[in-house]
């Protein structure tokens, strides 16, 4: 089984004074999340779709999900945690206790603040979680990489051929990465920035999938700007 | 859904758009598998059309040939999975008389809306076929080429019933010529095929064909009907070359575009009381036909597997630049386009 889990735990504490979190701003004539649950919704390999979400948010979060789908029991609203780990955790929890986990389950993580995904990210994802066990989409990185381990000297610049960013998905085995979850101190868990990271403090391996420039995340209010014009481009047509 | 589309926004200019679309309960999306170029195409490739039409159509995503894959269906007509082909030409009324393809009122894709460069393409469900089994999906890329042929050949049968057949005459030793030429051998194996080209080695691919004629030495020989599939410059000679030679009351079929107006012999029409007619583009019930026979004749299916030129694997823009210019020194076949991205 391939399941999706749309990260939309944020609350949106980058986007300037608005309270609304930014996944449930609109863009175009939806709100974010419901354009890249779309992604996934219409993607035929993907059988079910977990949305974890802040606390506060579920109910919002589930009317709006019903208004623009015909779920047929494919979408499932769920809590969110307090950091991006735990939040992962719950999505695996709920998965393994809703529709059972196994050694071929793929779960292919993304944030709902990512749009722009195309439908050849997602399969390559599913592809190389089956084939490497995890995977992470990823752009060769345009701007030098500079790392400074006092904020204020450089510590040293790595070669940017060998630089990419991280984008999402990210995608595993979903019964290794809950085990190798669970096998984390806590003192590894703090240092945790992505999810990638838990194979990676393991030396198992994740597979690079090629993903889009336009994968952009909507994070801060200039990214909805350009996320809007991107999208009200005028054409002909 | 944001959906991402590739548009030409100026000859040999390629960028991408994004824009929301809906799908509704008659609609169904599908994702492209082959697509083919086609010279329509390459004009606007090339900026080969005036700058007035250049204005008014771009930006669009090119290509109208096209095999796909549904991916979703809320008809409930077509299974995910399903390989289909798309029919581009998309009528938004029904006069009662005229068809769907010479409506004016009918968009094109690819011709003033975007084409199937596109992640996902949301078609009505009634605008898709089922493709054949067991077919190359590189030859039924360009399943729309091959209706197109189908479709004049069908107003041949119309505008040709009770006319002698003894003999048909094909112009043009291009793709066209030969989908249209291969067509009328297995529809019509009685009937003497001979094919006037004017490039040797093209016309040795013809080898179904009952004779072949370089234009400049066709000798007193005779046809009873022409299909002219040459278009361009080529046009004049091909089309007055038809009317010399066929018998009277012949019907001469009009296949090739050409972007200036031609001159014809007229008087020679009018003594030969012959009927011209122009065919373009293709409508469901030509979908339907072609699917048929690529289904009774599979010795079609091979011929056309040697059309298949270049295969363009698509991950990145520049991969449909490197198809385009491929296509453009190709003299002969397709060039097929694996969409993989």
């Amino acid at each position: 089984m391939v399941i999706a889990a749309i990260m939309a735990g944020g609350t949106g504490s980058r986007m300037g004074s608005t309270d609304t979190p930014k996944q449930f701003m609109k863009l175009g004539t939806k709100p974010i999340i419901i354009h890249t649950i779309e992604k996934f919704f219409y993607h035929p390999e993907i059988e079910k779709i977990v949305v974890p979400c802040p606390k506060p948010w579920i109910g919002h979060t589930r009317d709006i999900v019903e208004k623009y789908f015909d779920t047929e029991g494919k979408i499932y609203v769920i809590e969110g945690g307090a950091s991006r780990n735990d939040t992962l955790m719950n999505a695996l929890d709920f998965i393994e206790s809703n529709f059972g986990m196994d050694d071929d389950t793929i779960i292919v993580t993304h944030d709902a603040v990512r749009p722009f995904l195309t439908h050849r990210i997602i399969t390559d994802n599913i592809r190389y979680a089956r084939e490497y066990g995890a995977c992470d989409t990823v752009v060769p990185a345009t701007d030098t990489i500079v790392h400074s381990e006092d904020g204020k000297l450089i510590s040293d610049i790595p070669s940017r051929i060998e630089m990419y960013q991280g984008q999402t998905p990210q995608s595993f085995r979903a019964k290794k990465l809950k085990m190798t979850c669970e096998s984390l101190t806590e003192e590894e868990k703090a240092k945790l920035t992505d999810a990638c990271m838990v194979f990676t403090l393991r030396n198992e391996r994740v597979s690079l999938v090629e993903g889009e420039v336009f994968n952009i995340k909507i994070t801060y209010p200039y990214d909805l700007k350009v996320a809007q014009v991107l999208l009200q481009e005028e054409c002909n047509n | 859904m944001i959906n991402t589309v590739y548009r030409l926004i100026a000859p040999r200019l390629i960028d991408v758009a994004y824009k929301e679309i809906e799908v509704d309960k008659d609609s169904l999306i599908i994702r492209p598998l082959y697509l083919s170029i086609c010279k329509a195409d390459q004009r606007y490739y090339q900026g080969m059309r005036s700058q007035a039409v250049l204005r008014e159509k771009l930006p669009m995503a090119m290509i109208h040939e096209c095999v796909a894959q549904v991916i979703y269906d809320k008809s409930g007509r077509f299974s995910v999975g399903d390989t289909v082909i798309p029919i581009p030409n998309i009528p938004v009324e029904d006069d009662g008389y005229t068809a769907e393809n010479y409506l004016r009122s009918s968009r094109f894709m690819s011709s003033g809306y975007d084409g199937f460069l596109q992640d996902y393409i949301v078609m009505p469900a009634d605008r898709i076929v089922p493709a054949p089994e067991g077919v190359s999906l590189k030859v039924l890329s360009f399943t729309e080429l091959i209706s197109v042929s189908v479709h004049a050949i069908t107003r041949f049968e119309r505008f040709a019933a009770g006319s002698r057949i003894e003999s048909i005459g094909v112009w043009g030793d291009g793709n066209l010529g030969f989908i249209t030429a291969l067509l009328l051998h297995y529809l019509y194996p009685e009937v003497k095929l001979r094919v006037f080209g004017t490039v040797y080695e093209k016309l040795s691919y013809f080898t179904f064909a009952d004779e072949v004629y370089h234009v400049d030495d066709i000798g007193n020989v005779k046809v009873d009907h022409g299909f002219e599939c040459v278009g361009g410059a080529g046009s004049r000679p091909a089309i007055n070359q038809i009317i010399d030679c066929i018998n009277p009351e012949g019907r001469i079929s009009i296949m090739g575009v050409s972007e200036n107006f031609v001159d014809i012999n007229t008087r020679m029409m009018l003594e030969k009381g012959l009927c011209m007619f122009g065919s373009s583009r293709s409508g469901l019930e030509d979908f339907k036909r072609t699917v048929e026979i690529l289904k009774k004749y599979p010795e079609i299916v091979q011929y056309y597997e040697n059309l298949v030129g270049d295969v363009v694997e698509v991950k990145k823009i520049s991969d449909i630049h490197k198809a385009f210019e491929l296509d453009i020194k190709r003299n002969f076949g397709k060039t097929v386009l694996k969409w993989e991205k």
